[in-house]
């Protein structure tokens, strides 16, 4: 595991008298350039708050629960993209996290080594394949296939309940969901796997020196000790959903509105710029858009925030006792 | 303890073990399935003209996507040109001077949110700072939008595969008197070079798929771009506005791309992997 | 009062390639305290890791010959290792409470996972256990604080209340004290005498003084093999075997 080994080596630090020149110079370099990668994160912060003044000024915090979205005559709320951004996200969530779980499990806990390790990898892959190309099997295999299996399916079995209500599209909600599923969960399992592997030895054993099953030392040692870094890795696929872009415009329906079916097409945040960024027409329109990527990015940098401090954390953890 | 306990806790054992079996299955299927069906219409639609010939217009079949395949060459080079060099030397500073330092955790620590900002805002950003200020779409804005993407993931694979350097190394080449640059420079990153390298070509072979960040960046072009400052065509856009279109001829087109690109980005990790094993054995 | 617990005969472990354990045979007898001493890497670990079925969970790991307890094979064919797990307690060279349980469940763990559920039950079980394992009175006030809270000495006496909180038929300690200092380690070999009371107890240890204070019988393990076995006052008094006698006057090891 290449994560877990940071070794204390570093070269004397800056101040330290009697250094050449030369070594002056590169060290200062490479700082610098180091350096603006902080840079960037402020620079496009600003960026975004500094084209998005014309909506910010005009709507102020309304704008975050505003429903109506009329480029016409220029009102606009942002209330049905967090909407949907949040629901697909969710939905996605639902359907990754446990089937990401039980992949990450099988890879750490049954898996011998010359299974795990390629199975690890073409998971991985599943994170490789572009947005895009999801977008076009969603297109042409997921729509088709919930219209005409899935949605009746679904509709005759829980009709009884608000979210599988209304014709079948197709495209929608669901769609965008399961296909945010597919899109999300290597990230779950790529990092719970490494977490699983991290637990101790001693943990394991101490579990089974009591009687307990495989199954039992899994849901007594095993996922309790890495529920932080399991956390981690569920906040970064939630932060990969909540901005994903290409799949999800192509099969969400883009409509603003609220509906409680999931049957019904809603519209992200993601979606929105996506779509109409080149169409709209006034400073108004294009700055609001703007404002949108300034909320996701807030979103997915909060998310962002919280996953990584979650996962370094294991790993400062594993390091200490062992 | 009771037989009947014993028996249903066998029973859920074996049960729960077997579910985790099937999500993996499950998970393969899907990847299988994609690959095989992209492939699977891809090599049908696929031909000499889709390398050679510029799209025709509506209405017309037949026709490729060769600005497209140029295009993506050309936001790629431009995209190296900014992720490269930054992503190296901040690489280089986190694995040499920022261990266990309040700057190399807060460098790291950016990087890795960086790295998670959806591709969309980065389109957003490119477009505030390069395409407000020259008022019109270009290559180079698309490539400043992708050149930034791929910064964080440069500066991670450098730093993580640097830091792989033994520390003997460091300490035995400073005990012969190298200065800390030339021990940098010409020990330390050569026998990383290899991984380095393979670290930047699985970071190409992400942003090469990106759609999003170019849709009004690069946005598209039907005839060949001349220059950096013309707006460009590029894979992922043109499957995007394929995908998305209602003709038939240009559905089968986007698959062709669809598989193209597939290729182009699994080829690369593939690769990656198999350059990797060998340093691991040698 | 010589019942056997444990017959072990012709007992071989390997690690992959590597040879640990070479036809080891003995016979372990009921409320006796056995220890075995070596140096490291002689096996020890390896033999009592056998005793509960646990060597195999490491990859590569095999083992040949029979091992009764109470007169069944414990590695039969329909043998579920989880049984015998069940009924053979352990306590690890390294304190390892369970970090994200408290005190309470740490000890109740074993019980819940045998289907005790009862509150009042679990209530007595638990305190029986902590008062067995001297830990009571230090810890009746933060039964609901984590078990990672506690001082190294009284997360290895949790540990030891975890393990007899299920009543095992026996408790088997691999170099309990290792990680403890003196003062620990001299509440846990007080509370070693208490236990064999009621227990069968078999301890690995590298610390000599400890073996001849808490064991009736010892045996002497080296490079995989079983030297010496006999009762704790032979071995150390009057040692049969010259690379015993080698050993525990310090000549190598």
């Amino acid at each position: 595991m290449v994560r877990s080994s940071i070794s204390p080596f570093r070269f004397a630090a800056f101040h330290r008298p009697g250094v050449s020149p030369a070594d002056r110079f590169f060290r200062a370099t490479v700082f610098t350039v180091a350096m603006s990668v902080l840079l960037i994160m402020g620079v496009i912060a600003f960026e975004l708050v500094r084209n998005s003044r014309l909506p910010i000024a005009k709507f102020g915090w309304g704008f975050l629960w505003g429903t109506t979205w009329d480029p016409v005559a220029e009102r606009f709320g942002a209330l049905p993209f967090l909407y949907g951004t949040l629901v697909s996200s969710a939905l996605a969530l639902l359907i990754a996290v446990p089937v990401g779980l039980g992949v990450a499990i099988f890879l750490s806990e049954l898996a011998p080594r010359w299974l795990s390790d390629p199975v690890t990898f073409l998971v991985e892959l599943l994170a490789a394949i572009p947005s895009v190309i999801y977008g076009l099997v969603g297109i042409f295999v997921l729509v088709p296939l919930i219209r005409n299996s899935l949605e009746p399916l679904l509709s005759a079995a829980l009709g009884f309940l608000p979210f599988f209500q209304g014709a079948p599209y197709g495209v929608g909600m669901l769609t965008a969901g399961l296909l945010l599923a597919m899109m999300v969960v290597p990230f779950v399992v790529s990092v719970s796997r490494e977490i699983l592997m991290a637990v101790p030895h001693s943990q394991r054993e101490a579990v089974l020196s009591l009687g307990a099953t495989q199954w039992e030392m899994v849901r007594i040692a095993v996922l309790p000790y890495a529920r932080s870094g399991i956390m981690g890795s569920i906040f970064l696929a939630l932060a990969r959903a909540l901005g994903e872009t290409m799949a999800v415009t192509m099969v969400i329906g883009n409509r603003p509105e609220i509906r409680l079916s999931l049957f019904e097409p809603g519209y992200t945040m993601a979606a929105v710029i996506a779509n109409e960024f080149t169409e709209a027409t006034s400073d108004l329109y294009v700055q609001t858009l703007v404002e949108i990527g300034l909320v996701l990015f807030a979103v997915t940098i909060l998310v962002n925030a919280l996953a990584r401090l979650l996962i370094y954390n294991v790993f400062t953890k594993v390091e200490v006792r062992e | 303890m009771t037989r009947g306990l014993l028996i249903r806790r066998r029973i859920s054992n074996v049960l729960m073990l077997s579910l985790t079996g099937v999500c993996t299955a499950l998970v393969l299927g899907v990847l299988f399935f994609i690959l095989g069906y992209i492939t699977y219409h891809g090599i049908s639609a696929l031909d000499w003209d889709f390398f050679t010939q510029l799209p025709k217009p509506v209405g017309e079949s037949g026709g490729g996507m060769a600005n497209a395949i140029v295009g993506t060459v050309k936001l790629l080079a431009l995209a190296s040109l900014i992720g490269v060099p930054i992503g190296f030397l901040g690489g280089v500073y986190l694995s040499e001077y920022g261990r266990k330092t309040t700057a190399g955790f807060l460098i790291r620590y950016a990087a890795d949110i960086l790295n998670g900002i959806p591709s969309i805002v980065m389109g957003i950003f490119a477009y505030t700072i390069v395409v407000l200020p020259m008022g019109h779409f270009s290559t180079v804005a698309g490539g400043v939008a992708l050149g930034i993407m791929m910064i964080p993931i440069a500066v991670r694979s450098t730093e993580e595969f640097l830091k792989l350097v033994p520390d003997s190394i460091r300490e035995a080449a400073l005990a012969l008197g190298l200065t800390e640059w030339k021990v940098v420079s010409f020990v330390v990153i050569p026998t990383a070079f290899r991984g380095i390298v393979t670290g930047i070509m699985l970071d190409l072979a992400r942003v090469s798929g990106e759609t999003a960040p170019l849709l009004f960046t690069a946005f598209s072009n039907r005839f060949w771009s001349r220059g950096w400052l013309e707006p460009t065509a590029s894979l992922p856009v043109m499957i995007y506005t394929y995908a998305v279109a209602p003709y038939d001829d240009w559905h089968r087109q986007a698959w062709a791309a669809g598989m193209v690109l597939l290729l182009l980005v699994l080829g690369a990790n593939l690769l990656s992997r198999l350059i990797l094993r060998r340093q691991l054995k040698g | 009062m010589t019942k056997p617990v444990y017959v072990i005969e012709k007992l071989n472990a390997w690690f992959g390639e590597r040879h640990v354990l070479k036809d080891i045979t003995l016979t372990i007898v009921l409320q006796q305290v056995t220890a075995l001493i070596g140096p490291s890497g002689c096996g020890k670990s390896t033999f009592i890791r056998c005793l509960n079925r646990l060597h195999e969970v490491v990859p590569g790991a095999k083992v040949t010959g029979t091992i009764l307890l109470d007169g069944e094979d414990i590695y039969g064919p329909t043998v579920d290792p989880v049984v015998i797990r069940r009924r053979v307690g352990m306590v690890f060279q390294k304190p390892n409470p369970f970090p994200t349980m408290s005190v309470y469940d740490n000890v109740a763990a074993g019980l819940r996972l045998n289907g005790v559920r009862r509150r009042a039950i679990l209530d007595e079980r638990v305190e029986r256990a902590l008062k067995q394992a001297a830990l009571w009175d230090e810890v009746k006030d933060v039964l609901n604080k984590s078990g990672s809270s506690l001082s190294g000495g009284q997360q290895q006496r949790l540990c030891i209340a975890r393990a007899i909180a299920i009543e095992p038929e026996v408790l088997l300690l691999d170099e309990p004290c290792s990680a403890l200092d003196p003062i620990a380690t001299a509440r846990i070999e007080e509370l070693l005498l208490e236990l064999k009371k009621s227990y069968t107890i078999l301890i690995v240890t590298h610390n000599m003084q400890q073996a001849a204070r808490v064991s009736d019988v010892t045996g002497f393990f080296l490079l995989g093999e079983l030297i010496e076995f006999n009762e704790t006052r032979q071995i150390f008094t009057n040692p049969k075997d010259r690379r015993t006698e080698d050993y525990i006057t310090g000549r190598f090891g």
